[in-house]
């Protein structure tokens, strides 16, 4: 059973999904007609998602996006799709990251066909966990999105190796004089990681759905039954650090986050957009709309370990950030610091705080988008992400400069960007459960500043170096993207009570069903 | 003893039979250079069975010579399976058995002969005709893996496989002696009337079945009794291979899960530990030791070893859910293994080549079968949107219904060091070049038959991960055969103790 605005929740996900399958039969050396049939399907997704966002802005009826059909009954599988005030501007995220992703590889030459067939599969994968509101489906869609990884690293990616750049000749990187990171290596530490995380998931879905078919004798993977079902404190305890790691792996949760920057830098540029922008945020969701949900009691013992690794997101990714050589290093531990104002907000277990968390997922993922795909730009001209090496080329490059600076202003809390708010929330929930931590989550900002500021400095500003005199700026098409995306983290940093609003919509029943409110 | 027993439900095996001497028959008649007709007629013949079985025997109960043989939906399931495993292994002879073997009368007709004994396996109701059936099996595999005379693998894979086959059977009669002497019966449903009654289990009947399961630990390759399969599978004739992966993989679940169901499901407290140590120690070890595998054929081997561990799972968390999840898992598993190995096969026969490195750059030179045998490897790993995904959730599902959450757990972490090394191969496929000697430049062609058959089973991959419900309420249906089974044929007397 469906209704209309269901269709729509169905077609979001079937979209790009069944846009692959059809993509595969495509000839694959029209290239242009690839590119064209891809923006073609991103314009149409993200028209759903703006349609859907706009329409329970203004409606707010939020019941009425549903999708049942039963599937698998034995085990109490059915295919049902639902649409909340957190999820609703995730899938609007992800509609915005997946389009500007796709405009940005306009130049990707190699096999096109099979880059957005898979890249259209990860985009499904993520529409799916956002929409799922079976636990089993949203797993396999969770597992849908982890999947295409390997190959679009391993096949599109770029390797990091200082040895064969002649500029550093010489110069010496930690003593060795190299460093190299095939991304190869990237792309299976990713996979690994992340599939390893995935297995302490799987296992607390069956604990839990195993315990609730014992319990009430009736088997079912619905997360709104298996929540009404009540668990004892012990289960609880033991099993929630299963979702909260598990899920807490894609999220970069400190001590497992080091996959991320490495597979952020292997990653072609909308794989690192998407990666970073959407999918690290489904972690920070898992264990929000699975892990919290279903086991309060667990959320609620846990909620200080999970703010305190939260702390050391923030701070290690920070410091982290500091010592990199490579661009894209950089904002690869970036996310790993900003994903820990997610975890952190997420730890409050309080209104404000998760407010923040879901629009820092949000705000994160737009500017990390952005971030990624400057960076993008710079690499494909120059060939090169070296920091040491890259200099001044704000003369050349005045516009990618300039997003650049927005994207990084906007990473270190600038008022009139969306992370201002966001952040703002975070601290606020952060300072009223546990002020020691809050203080250091805004010494963290404070040192995002000295990298941010330090990499501007030193990449675009200062005499040119002659080697790069010949780089071109962005292109027009480029331009648009970056100025899209720096539109919206203006409008919601400017206007933040919409989107807070629905957020807000969806976190108060969340915490009241977890018996907090 | 019944008086009339009734010999028509056996019409599909006579009929089987009789297939297996038309084409030894055939094979004196028709001229060298036609044999091909030979597995036309065997694929077509089996087909042929199969559409007339399944109206014939659906819903069919009853039980034939006092208990030995069974006819039922059970039955009926895996006697379809089976002959299903047949058709595709025959098919995907056809090129391999034309390029690199002789005698291909007796090859496709050694094969119906397996097919038959498939049948029977999951037919039995007994032990001793279970284990006739067993050995029918296994011949012919011994047969089939020393097909390859000129190949002094194959015969070494033969040979190795008599010995300790021989060995296995020989420990699997001893634990049916054993069991007799503790039970006085054979007879599944007598077996588990005999336990209830007797109360407190004997050590004779511990002993027996420490036995039993060593046999059929042998004849499945469960780790510690796996040491033939990697040279099994890698001498053997490829399409052998994928035979002995799957089909003598398929008919030994049949008859080991009938067999603890009906028989020994009131000692499952006995065997479950020892069943569910050897399910982990199988899943862990086979995984690991693939890792190091460079020949595609023994990775393949240590894979399906892995994947025993995962079939043994459901039977240590025996259940009505589990019995569904077994059999489920050995269909997916079975299309996926199918998948996988015609696709190398056909590689095989363009390259001669079975190294992973020889893989290298294959999504350039045959796209069709890189995209096909990763499809396939990502169903073993479990991943959504394929067979192997449902699967595994289902069996896993089952098991942590049963209490066994900690086995769930170490076959997901299995599962996790599977990927691994089937990501190596799909890497060398899709990121590594092709070598620029010649043996780079060998195009590989996928010959019409192989491609449409490989199709057809990556599509098979796809539709179960997806559209199981036909497939599920087959399953359903054969397992309440199992449950229904409730002796209800069983002298009044006995079943009144």
């Amino acid at each position: 059973m469906s209704t209309f605005e269901g269709l729509l929740l169905f077609l979001t996900i079937a979209l790009p999904f069944f846009g692959a399958l059809v993509l595969v039969a495509f000839p694959a050396d029209r290239h242009s007609l690839i590119h064209w049939y891809t923006r073609a399907i991103g314009v149409a997704g993200l028209a759903l998602a703006v349609y859907i966002f706009v329409d329970i802005a203004f409606d707010g009826d939020l019941s009425k996006y549903a999708v049942d059909y039963e599937w698998l009954p034995a085990l109490g599988i059915r295919y049902t799709l639902g649409l909340s005030g957190i999820t609703a501007p995730l899938v609007l995220l992800n509609a915005i990251i997946f389009m500007a992703g796709v405009l940005v590889s306009w130049n990707v030459t190699h096999r096109p066909k099979d880059f957005f067939v898979w890249l259209m599969l990860l985009v499904a994968g993520v529409y799916g966990v956002f929409l799922s509101t079976d636990l089993f489906f949203l797993f396999f869609f969770y597992e849908l999105a982890v999947v295409p990884m390997y190959l679009l690293i391993g096949v599109w990616g770029s390797s990091t190796d200082f040895r064969v750049q002649e500029a550093f000749q010489g110069r010496g990187f930690g003593g060795g004089g190299r460093y190299n990171r095939p991304k190869e290596y990237g792309a299976m530490k990713l996979m690994l990681y992340l599939v390893a995380g995935s297995v302490l998931v799987w296992v607390a879905i069956l604990a839990v759905w195993a315990e609730a078919r014992s319990v009430t004798g009736e088997a079912s993977f619905a997360i709104a039954a298996l929540a009404d079902v009540e668990y004892s404190t012990n289960f609880q305890r033991l099993f929630y650090p299963f979702f909260m790691v598990g899920f807490g792996v894609l999220a970069g949760l400190w001590p497992f986050h080091t996959w991320s920057p490495d597979g952020h830098v292997a990653a072609p540029t909308a794989v690192s957009m998407l990666h970073a922008g959407v999918l690290m945020k489904l972690g920070a969701f898992g264990i929000l709309a699975v892990g919290m949900v279903v086991l309060p009691d667990g959320a609620e013992w846990w909620a200080p370990v999970l703010i305190g690794l939260g702390t050391v997101n923030v701070l290690y990714g920070a410091v982290s950030a500091l010592g990199q050589r490579d661009l894209k290093y950089v904002i690869g531990y970036s996310s790993v610091s900003h994903m820990g104002y997610v975890l952190m907000g997420l730890g409050t277990l309080e209104v404000i705080g998760l407010n923040g968390a879901v629009f820092q997922m949000f705000s994160h993922g737009i500017m990390t988008g952005l971030f990624f795909a400057m960076v993008g730009i710079i690499y494909e001209r120059a060939h090169l992400r070296d920091i040491t090496a890259l200099e001044g080329l704000g003369k050349r490059m005045g516009i990618v400069g300039a997003f650049l600076a927005a994207a990084g202003l906007t990473s270190l809390g600038l008022p009139g960007f969306s992370s201002f708010v966001a952040e703002l929330l975070v601290f606020i929930g952060t300072f009223r459960t546990y002020p020691v931590l809050g203080v250091l989550a805004v010494i963290g900002a404070a040192i995002t500043a000295v990298y941010i500021l330090r990499l501007m400095a030193k990449v675009f500003f200062g005499p040119i170096d002659p080697r790069w005199e010949h780089l071109q700026d962005a292109t027009k098409l480029e331009a648009a993207v970056g100025g899209a995306l720096v539109g919206v983290l203006l409008l919601w940093g400017l206007y933040p009570f919409p989107i807070v609003e629905i957020i807000d919509s969806g976190v108060q029943p969340l915490l009241e069903g977890m018996g907090i409110s | 003893m019944t008086p009339d027993v009734r010999f028509d439900l056996l019409w599909p095996e006579f009929l089987v039979a009789g297939l297996a001497f038309l084409v030894f028959t055939l094979d004196f008649i028709v001229r060298p250079a036609r044999k091909e007709v030979l597995a036309w007629v065997s694929a077509a013949g089996l087909a042929l069975i199969t559409a007339f079985t399944i109206p014939f025997l659906l819903d069919e109960h009853d039980t034939l010579f006092n208990g030995l043989y069974r006819v039922d939906n059970y039955a009926l399931f895996f006697k379809v399976v089976s002959m299903g495993i047949g058709i595709a292994v025959i098919l995907g002879s056809v090129h391999y058995v034309n390029k690199h073997l002789t005698h291909p009368g007796e090859y496709y007709a050694i094969i119906i002969v397996s097919v038959l004994a498939m049948m029977m396996m999951a037919a039995s109701g007994e032990l001793l005709t279970a284990y006739l059936s067993l050995e029918l099996l296994s011949f012919c595999l011994y047969v089939l893996s020393g097909f390859a005379v000129s190949d002094l693998r194959s015969n070494e894979a033969s040979v190795k496989y008599v010995l300790l086959g021989a060995f296995s059977s020989g420990l699997l009669l001893y634990g049916i002696v054993l069991m007799y002497g503790a039970l006085g019966t054979t007879s599944f449903a007598e077996m588990a009337v005999a336990i209830e009654a007797g109360g407190a289990v004997e050590g004779r009947l511990l002993l027996g079945l420490a036995l039993l399961v060593a046999g059929l630990g042998f004849k499945l390759a469960a780790v510690p009794f796996h040491m033939w399969a990697p040279d099994v599978y890698q001498g053997a004739p490829m399409p052998i291979t994928a035979y002995i992966a799957v089909g003598s993989k398929a008919a030994a679940f049949a008859l080991v899960l009938r067999l603890f169901y009906e028989g020994l499901l009131p000692a499952y407290g006995e065997w479950q530990m020892l069943i569910a140590g050897m399910a982990a120690l199988t899943m862990l070890f086979g995984n690991v030791v693939a890792i190091v595998q460079t020949n595609v054929k023994r990775m393949l081997a240590y894979s399906s070893v892995g994947q025993v561990g995962f079939l043994l799972m459901g039977i240590a968390a025996l259940s009505p859910i589990a019995s569904n999840a077994l059999m489920v898992h050995l269909v997916g598993y079975s299309v996926t293994n199918f998948a996988v190995f015609f696709a190398i096969t056909a590689f095989y026969n363009a390259t001669g080549k079975d190294d992973i490195p020889d893989f290298a750059g294959l999504a350039g030179r045959a796209p069709f079968l890189a995209a096909a045998i990763t499809v396939g490897l990502f169903s073993l790993a479990g991943l959504p949107f394929l067979a192997g995904f449902l699967t595994k959730f289902y069996l896993f599902s089952a098991a942590a219904a049963e209490g066994l959450l900690w086995l769930a757990g170490v076959a997901m972490l299995a599962s996790l060091i599977s990927l691994y090394y089937y990501l190596q191969l799909i890497r060398q496929m899709y990121i590594e070049k092709a070598p620029e000697d010649e043996a780079g430049a060998v195009a590989v062609r996928t010959p019409s038959l192989l491609f449409a058959l490989i199709g057809a089973m990556v599509l098979g991959v796809v539709l179960l991960g997806v559209y199981p419900d036909p497939l599920m309420s087959a399953i359903e249906g054969a397992t309440a055969a199992l449950q229904t089974g409730d002796y209800y044929w069983l002298p009044v007397g006995i079943a009144a103790q």
